[in-house]
Formats: structure tokens, sequence, C-alpha cells
């Protein structure tokens, strides 16, 4: 496992295609929108980010609920390593949220669900984090983060129902038409290719990452096996 | 054998604590674990208790596996560690009772009132366990653990922090259980404190029991020698 | 006696143990209370309750108090097991663990009444409205219940963390975030007498909340109390 397998270093250049390519439909395939001009090209990345951000959230729980089932450490670390990835994405989505709110409704934050949400999920990312910097004993630590990952996600849905009971400004871009939406606009089909396509960039993109941070993760369970010199046993 | 624990591995993340450890306790027999602080007989102990799980091996007790069947070996268990495990708003009584329905046993009252005759209690039935001193703490402790009339005892260190007079008393209520054909297995670091008590000794030494002898093979005046060369050669070994 | 009979006696028992040792300390309760009437007399500096602030921020105010108040009864109430290492007391008996989970929920939620109903009184005198509605209790109810549920599972796992004192608060609120929302929406409606068919919805997901998270401590229970 010391070797880089070559599937990931397939995945890397794919990754880096992938995201040059998908940054040159954005700029130069997708037109530059009417009303919003440049500043609409943020959304095909924001929504992307907030997107990877949630695969995190759906990886993390699950490699809970497996590591309660199997006690197995490689669960605890990819759990650990889908909240880290997400933990960032899902800062990029909220302040791309910001620079698009700005122009959109003429303000820096609004208290639209989604938005909310997204920063509720954050605070639970790093009450996840420091969750597990107050535990010492590895297996405790695998097992609370677990727990919690799992409460996470459970609550998220119901916390984005309570907000949306409440009124929504945030415009549904994509299989709704809501008029009360203000700021929204209806896609032409290169923006349509260029938003999917980011999307899926996103998403290799993510799996990349993760699968180095799951590397990262061993690697280091490893340094501690052989600082306490378990390997001679 | 009323304990039976072949290759026990307990881990806490990277460290290791307990080596494929075998022990065993005949029924009845008195084991006094001996060993030096972090050698592994708290954790031994815990995992006896069913408060800790094993990450390898096979643990027994009476008959039961250990963590399949902890509520069977759970009902069959008595345990006393450094902590009371007792509450201070309550009265010595109420304490037991609490602790009686927790085992679902059907007397509570008459169960209790026997248990605070035994531990020398019954006069300060009713009086807050806040108020108590180290050393009755530590006897109601004990009628606690034998509330369920456990046919296994677990003690860990029982006797830290009594002064002469409550350890005294704290022996003579333990040699009483040992008469009564318990099963009973008590760490210590202090040598003097299980020497009168126990039947056999083991010496656990990182993570492994490394010695093992009963009080004839020992003898009476032996078990320092036998305990300080125990944990040398082990040490020596690594 | 019935492995069922066994549980609810001992569930019984840790719920009697609680309050009985709570009825002679009064250590948490008094605390517990002392503190809600602090955050209320707070607020009343901080937002200026006039009558009018009063309509709409009352059922705010009020969850507030419920949620930190609760916090610190939560985090009190499982410190005590773990400190005096009686948890192991507790994971020694013979009994599922999900009897000392329940157990350990109804007596934090019965504190947490016991608070709500001596705040609910005093904040009706000192600002002149009326909180005796039976709408108003049903939602005191439901909210106390879920946020109850998940505070006595996190703070099972706060207690056995380093930094625990701060701890709880931290991973309560956010996963708390829905039953708090609901709780004032629907405390508002109630005070404010909008029509029933418009609280249902925050009823409604209260009830989900409640039953979701219960089923899901019960489940993981296990996972955070042993070694």
């Amino acid at each position: 496992m010391n070797e880089k397998p070559r599937l990931l270093k397939i995945l890397d250049i794919l990754t880096l295609v992938l995201i040059l390519v998908a940054a040159g439909l954005v700029f130069f395939y997708a037109p530059v929108e009417k009303v919003m001009g440049l500043v609409q090209k943020v959304f095909y990345f924001h929504v992307a980010n907030a997107w990877v951000g949630m695969l995190g959230f759906t990886v993390a729980a699950v490699a809970g609920g497996l590591y309660l089932w199997k006690g197995e450490k490689k669960w605890d670390i990819a759990g650990l390593a889908a909240v880290e990835i997400s933990f960032v994405f899902f800062l990029i989505a909220i302040v791309s949220g910001s620079i698009w709110a700005r122009p959109a409704w003429n303000t820096w934050w609004t208290w639209d669900p989604r938005l909310t949400t997204a920063a509720i999920v954050e605070l639970i990312y790093a009450a996840y984090l420091l969750l597990r910097q107050g535990v010492d004993d590895p297996d405790r630590r695998a097992r609370f983060s677990a727990v919690y990952a799992i409460f996470g996600f459970i609550s998220v849905p119901l916390t984005f129902i309570s907000i949306r009971l409440m009124r929504t400004i945030h415009p549904v871009v994509v299989g709704s038409s809501d008029p009360s939406a203000q700021g929204g606009f209806s896609m032409i089909a290169p923006m349509k290719v260029a938003f999917f396509f980011s999307l899926f960039t996103f998403s290799v993109f993510f799996v990349d990452l993760l699968w180095h941070r799951i590397r990262l993760g061993r690697l280091q369970d490893k340094v501690e096996q052989l600082r306490w010199g378990n390997h001679r046993i | 054998m009323m304990i039976s624990v072949r290759n026990l591995v307990k881990r806490f993340g990277p460290k290791t604590v307990l080596h494929r450890l075998d022990f065993e306790v005949g029924a009845g027999d008195f084991v006094g674990l001996l060993g030096p602080n972090g050698a592994g007989k708290t954790t031994l102990l815990r995992i006896l208790a069913s408060l800790s799980r094993p990450a390898a091996g096979r643990v027994q007790i009476a008959g039961y596996r250990l963590p399949a069947q902890a509520a069977q070996v759970r009902r069959r268990l008595g345990v006393v560690s450094h902590q009371p495990l007792l509450y201070g708003d309550l009265t010595a009584e109420e304490n037991l009772f609490f602790y009686g329905r927790m085992y679902a046993l059907e007397e509570v009252k008459t169960r209790a009132a026997e248990v605070l005759h035994l531990v020398g209690l019954y006069s300060r039935r009713s009086d807050l366990v806040r108020t108590f001193s180290r050393g009755m703490r530590q006897r109601l402790a004990i009628g606690r653990a034998v509330l369920h009339d456990p046919e296994v005892m677990l003690f860990d260190e029982p006797h830290t922090g009594l002064d002469q007079d409550a350890c005294a008393m704290l022996d003579t209520v333990l040699s009483e259980i040992a008469a009564r054909g318990r099963t009973v297995v008590m760490t210590s670091h202090d040598l003097a404190r299980v020497a009168d008590l126990a039947t056999r000794f083991d010496v656990i030494s990182r993570g492994k029991i490394v010695a093992s002898g009963t009080r004839q093979e020992i003898g009476p005046d032996n078990l320092l020698r036998f305990y300080r060369q125990a944990v040398k050669s082990a040490e020596g070994e690594v | 006696m019935s492995r069922f009979k066994a549980y609810l006696r001992a569930l019984g028992a840790i719920v009697w143990k609680d309050l009985a040792a709570e009825l002679r300390s009064r250590e948490l309760l008094s605390s517990m209370l002392v503190f809600a009437l602090l955050v209320i007399l707070i607020f009343n500096f901080a937002l200026e309750l006039d009558i009018k602030a009063r309509d709409t921020i009352t059922a705010g105010i009020l969850w507030v108090t419920f949620a930190f108040a609760g916090t610190l009864g939560l985090n009190r109430s499982m410190a005590s097991e773990k400190d005096r290492g009686c948890l192991d007391g507790l994971l020694l008996a013979p009994v599922d663990r999900s009897a000392i989970y329940f157990g350990k929920a109804i007596g934090n939620l019965v504190f947490m009444f016991i608070v709500e109903i001596i705040v609910l009184p005093v904040y009706s005198v000192l600002y002149n409205v009326n909180l005796f509605q039976p709408g108003l209790l049903l939602v005191i109810f439901l909210g106390s219940l879920g946020y109850v549920a998940v505070g006595t599972l996190l703070a099972t796992m706060a207690v056995q963390v380093r930094t625990r004192d701060i701890l709880l608060p931290i991973l309560l609120f956010p996963l708390a975030l829905p039953v708090l929302i609901a709780s004032v929406k629907a405390s508002n409606g109630f005070l404010q007498a909008i029509p029933l068919a418009e609280i249902m919805p925050w009823l409604n997901l209260l009830i989900v909340y409640d039953i979701i998270f219960t089923a899901i401590a019960f489940m993981v229970f296990d996972y955070v109390v042993e070694e």
C-alpha cells in the first residue's frame, strides 16, 4: 500500500483534465447570462461544491454505520476523510453562495433554507472534528464520531424542512418554476451541459481526494502502530 | 473452570495492553492477581466484568461466553472497583434497594437488610452515603457487589485509600466471602494485602501472566521473592 | 420475573434513583432554575421587552431559556454518573443497556418539565401573558422530549470526552435545531392564536423528530457506553 496505486495515478490525471474541461465549458462554452452577467458563472461551481459537501456528508454517515456494524478501522478513516474534504468544499460553497447572493439578492447573506442549512452542516462538521479532538482512545473516538455522523446526517433534512417551512428566496433552478424565487433564471442547453459537467467533474474530484485522504489516514495509522512497536507482535 | 481466558488480546488504539493472555480460575479459588502499575490488571478485570470488550481471544465465565452472553455473566458477577459505585445522595439502604432492582431481585428489602448486617453497616442504614468514611463506603461497595449473591467476585485494589482499621475490617468481610466458597479474583500491587487471603497467586506483567503458584507451592514467606523474580524475568525478556 | 418486567423495573429504578437523589440535594434543579431565571432577566434588558415585542418573541425567549437550562441539567446528570464511576455500576447490571438510556432520559425529562413548570408562571407574572394554554403545553412536551432524547445520548458521549464541559452544547445545538425552530414556531402560533391548521406542520415535525431520534438513540446507545 506504500506504492501509489496505478488506478489512483490515472484518476489524478483524469480529475485534472476534467477540471480543465469543466472550466473551459463554463467560461467559453456556456453563454453569459443576460441579467446577471459574469457573476452567474459562480453558479456552476457553487452548486458542484455544495453537491460534493452533501456527498461527503452521506459518505461519512454510511461509513459511520458500517463502522458500528463491522468495527473495522478503515470505516473510521473513510468517515473522517469524507468529513474533512466536505468541510472545505462546503466552506467554498457558502462563500461562493455569498458572492452570488450579492448581485442577485443585493445582500451577502440571506437566511434562506439552503444557505442556512449549509451553514448548519458546516457547524455539525466542526462539532464532529471537535469531538474527535477530545477523545484519546482511538476506538472510542471512532465509535463516538460514527454515532455523531449518523445523527447529523438524519437531522439535516429535518433542519432543511423546518427552515423551508419559513419563506424562501433561494432560486430553484433545476426542475421547478417557483415564480416567487427571485434571482432565478432558466438554463439554456449549453448552460445545462456546463452545469452537469461540473457536477460530474466535482464528483470525480471528490472521489480522488477521498482516496488520497484515506491513503493518508491508513499511513498515519501504520505510523502509530510502528511507534508502539506492534509490528513485532 | 469458573473463569477461563484464552489468548486474550486487548488494545487501546495502537497500544496493546494484553498480549494473548491465558488465565484460569477454578470454582472456589481465591486468586491474588499481582503486578506493577500498568501491567494490565485493571484491564483484565474490566474485561472479566464485561465492561470492556476483548479485541481477540476467548473469555468464559461460569460457562458463559463474553461478550456474547454478557447478561448471564453479569447476573453471576459481583464487582468491587476502586470507585465505590455508590450514590452519595442516597442512603446506604436506598443504594442497595436501587441495585437490587437493577438485578431484578425478588425480596429486595430483606436481602438489603441481610447484606447490611454482613458488612456491619446496619445501624447506619438510613444515613446518606455522602457522610460515610472511605472505609464505610468500601464496605457498602462490597455489600452492593454481593447483593445478588454472585458466584464470582472481582476486586480491583479494594484496599486503596483505606486506613489500617478499615483495611482490617475489609479483610474480615473478604475472608467471610471466601469462606462461603465464592470464586474470587483480587488485584493488588501491595503484596501484604493479598498474602493472607489468596489461595493462589498470579503475577501479571506487560499484559501476560508470567508466573502462577498456589500458597503451598510458594510458601508463606517467599511471596515477595516469587513476585520480584517473576516481574524481573518478564522484564528481562523484552 | 419475566424479562420485560425486569427491564421495566430496572428502568424505573434509575428514574426513582435520580429523582430521590435530586429531591435531597436539589443541586441540579436549583442551578437549572436559577440559570433559567437569569436568562429571562438578561433577555429583559437586552431586548427591551415592551408589550408589542413581547407578543412576537415570548416563544423564542422561552425556548432559548429551556434549551440553555436543559443543557446544564443534561451535562450535570450524566457527569454525576461518570465521576463517581456509577456508570460502571449501571453497566454491570444484567439488563439491556437501553434501559439505562431510557431511565436517564426520563429522569432528565422530568427535571426539564419541573423547570418549565416553574418558569412558565414566573414569566406569566413578570410580563402579564397567559402561558397556560393546552396547545403551548403540548408543544413544550413534544419539544422537550426531542431535546432530551438527543441530549441524553450526546451528554453520555460528552462526559467521556476530555473537553466535556464545553462540548455538549456544541454537539447538541446544531442537531437540536429542528426541535427548537419547530417549538418556537408552534409556541408562537398558539400564543398568537393562529389557526391550528397552520401550526400542524410544526407539530408534525416535532413528532417525527421525537420518534426518529428516540429510535436511533435507542439503537446506538450501546456503542456510546461500551469500551
